[in-house]
């Protein structure tokens, strides 16, 4: 399934496609791409491992950019 | 500006005067020396507590602690002024940088501005202000001048004028009436309208527009992939370039500790690559952002640098380049008849016929026809109509119904269709018909040939002569006729042939009936997507107008954007490079390296920002 996350305060472009890549590798992750100028990450993933690659992403991204929110529409 | 970014900024040039007091005070006197610290501190105190926070969650090597080693290493061989600037220097390119960022981001969002903040739905004979969310399929909502149309639907009641600008880019307003489709998104303008609902709002053409252009930056380009691989190993590469040039040489060769340490440094500035991460994803989200506002929608950064290398281009005819209405276009009479006589016999006896035909008869005759001129009316299907007009028995129709009723006629080789007319059994005149070319369709071809493509084609499922009539006329290179909905995806096949390598094959249609071709090809094109889902759906390029001349103006925009790519990449590597080489020779202070890595990120996003803006055509 796909999920439009909204990434407020993604302020570092390095940092976004240091998330990129390390979120891709995330079992259960079909594809992810986060754009630094429209704040999103575009998730592709396996319905069953949602909840787990969502509690691992958070940790990718505040561990990059800990002031970041995760806004899941 | 934030308060944020203005407390940031006015710490930089706090710490950048301090650091030029100190110098002006003497680099190597006590107060310079002091003055430069409190600079260093001031500017950098953020980006050294970064960097240990980022090593304490195993984030080595990124631009922050590269930055601390840099200024640190630079205090630590006395040249405390240098120390200061890099960090000071370093900052004010970040701050650039998130405020350059914020910029482009807000004038996006203010160029698609076309949410509704609320729906005024008619309920139980009162008018409620409500969340559009909350309007339900089949509902009245009332629009009222000066207000957003906040969801699509069929107007029930009223006559008004609307801006339908922020979704087409069309400057000249729409006149809705009852019966005529409204689009969500659009501002009404002069009179209250009353419009039944036909989606939900997440339905919508507003949400669809804006999920759209929201969900652009996850298709990424070739290049923006490219800079993101090239960040990965920049970085490891300049320090460990930095590590060889401080210790091999006082190593192996007896140079001096310090100067070496000094040039490696320099390595150390230009460490980062931010100029190009950002610049190139930001030109990408400028050129798409401008180019919805030219009512061009680009699914992606990808299919905007696809379009930039298109080659050939395939275009579907009726909708695409022609307007998909008949139109007569010749009135051909025998020597007994006028013109006027043979279409006011034609536009009488067809007055009441529900084919397209007859409606462009009655738009050339130009005037009523007078009903009580025309008795005994009697279609003959596939063939025509037989009809009494001014006491005259009138046949309308093709070649085959007066060949049936024994008549003689001289028959026509035209393109497109032809109706016959014969009056009291003598032949009197043929009428040709045919579908009308849009009128900039002429003058779009000819700019997309100046634009460098070579090849124009037309895909058609018409006659082929009415498809090269059209063909001919509007000056496209080649023409495949008489194909069937999956030999369209065939023929475009065999096109790929033809399409130099690196280049692209972009197909231009209505997005009706040919989602299978905007598929296949490299870059699909919808043409008047507006209230189109169909369009939306399959196209990777939608143009809101049914203007051809729309898509030069997406190639052009989709050229400028990455021609501003490849001159950021050219520039901010070359400037690297170099600063690299003088670092190594001792040439470049660390001011020069500073100067130049902030000043590349300062002109790579400037000229970035031209992507928004731009006037085309």
């Amino acid at each position: 399934m796909k999920k439009n996350i909204r990434l407020e305060g993604l302020d570092c472009a390095v940092c976004a496609g240091k998330m990129e890549e390390a979120i891709s590798k995330l079992a259960g992750v079909n594809s992810c791409k986060i754009s630094y100028m429209t704040q999103r990450m575009i998730l592709d993933v396996v319905e069953e491992s949602y909840a787990d690659v969502m509690t691992a992403s958070e940790k990718i991204i505040h561990d990059l950019e800990p002031d970041v929110l995760i806004n899941v529409k | 500006m934030t308060t944020k970014q203005k407390k940031n900024l006015s710490r930089i040039i706090a710490a950048i005067v301090l650091l030029v007091a100190g110098i002006f005070l003497g680099e190597a006197t006590t107060y310079g020396i002091v003055l430069s610290l409190l600079a260093f501190g001031l500017a950098g105190w953020d980006v050294i507590y970064k960097a240990i926070r980022n090593i304490s969650k195993g984030q080595v090597f990124d631009e922050f602690f590269l930055m601390t080693v840099a200024s640190f290493g630079a205090i630590f061989i006395q040249e405390y002024a240098e120390g200061a600037a890099v960090m000071s220097f370093y900052q004010l390119g970040e701050w650039f940088q998130g405020y350059a960022t914020g910029r482009v981001r807000q004038s996006i969002s203010d160029l698609i501005d076309i949410r509704p903040d609320f729906a005024n739905v008619l309920r139980d004979g009162e008018v409620q202000q409500v969340d559009p969310y909350e309007v339900e399929t089949g509902e009245i909502i009332v629009v009222r001048p000066g207000e957003r149309i906040p969801l699509d639907g069929i107007v029930v009641e009223g006559r008004s004028l609307v801006d339908t600008a922020a979704l087409t880019g069309e400057p000249v307003p729409q006149e809705l009436l009852t019966g005529k489709s409204a689009i969500s998104g659009c501002i009404n303008q002069s009179a209250t309208l009353q419009i039944r609902t036909t989606t939900t709002y997440d339905q919508s053409t507003v949400e669809r527009v804006l999920e759209l252009v929201e969900t652009s930056g996850a298709q990424k380009a070739k290049v923006e992939n490219f800079i993101t691989r090239f960040a990965r190993v920049y970085t490891p590469l300049v320090v460990g370039l930095a590590l060889l040039v401080a210790l091999i040489p006082p190593l192996l060769f007896g140079g001096e500790v310090m100067d070496w340490l000094y040039r490696a440094l320099t390595f150390l500035v230009i460490s980062c690559p931010c100029a190009l991460v950002i610049s190139i994803p930001m030109s990408f989200f400028g050129g798409i952002g401008g180019a919805s506002k030219a009512g061009i929608l680009v699914k992606g950064g990808n299919y905007l640098e696809r379009l930039a290398e298109v080659g050939v281009i395939a275009f579907d005819k009726t909708g695409t380049l022609t307007e998909g209405n008949f139109e007569v276009q010749e009135i051909v009479p025998s020597d007994s008849y006028t013109k006027a006589e043979i279409i006011y016999y034609a536009a009488a006896a067809e007055l009441d016929s529900l084919h397209p035909i007859a409606d462009s008869l009655q738009r050339a005759l130009g005037r009523e026809v007078d009903r009580s001129e025309v008795d005994n009316v009697q279609e003959i299907a596939g063939q025509g109509v037989i009809a009494n007009v001014k006491n005259h028995h009138v046949l309308v129709g093709r070649a085959l119904l007066l060949a049936n009723n024994g008549i003689g006629f001289e028959s026509a080789n035209e393109s497109g269709t032809t109706v016959y007319v014969a009056v009291d059994g003598q032949y009197a005149g043929r009428i040709a018909i045919a579908d009308r070319i849009k009128a900039d369709a002429g003058s779009a071809i000819k700019a997309l040939r100046q634009l460098g493509i070579r090849k124009l084609v037309m895909l058609s499922g018409d006659k082929k002569e009415t498809a090269c009539r059209v063909a001919e006329k509007i000056g496209l290179d080649a023409v495949l006729a008489e194909l069937l909905p999956e030999d369209k995806v065939k023929g475009l096949n065999e096109l790929f042939q033809s399409v130099p390598h690196g280049k692209s094959l972009v197909y231009v249609g209505d997005g009706i009936n040919d989602a299978p071709v905007l598929a296949r090809a490299d870059v699909g094109v919808a043409m008047g997507g507006i209230g189109s889902d169909a369009a939306i759906e399959a196209a990777d390029v939608v143009l809101m107008t049914d203007e051809p001349g729309k898509l030069v103006t997406a190639i052009q925009i989709a050229k400028k954007t990455t021609g501003i790519c490849w001159q950021n990449i050219v520039m901010a590597i070359g400037v690297k490079v170099l600063v690299m080489i003088l670092g190594a020779a001792g040439v470049a202070s660390l001011w020069a390296a500073v100067f130049a890595d902030v000043g590349v990120a300062f002109l790579a996003i400037l000229n970035s920002m031209r992507s928004l803006y731009g006037n085309f055509s």
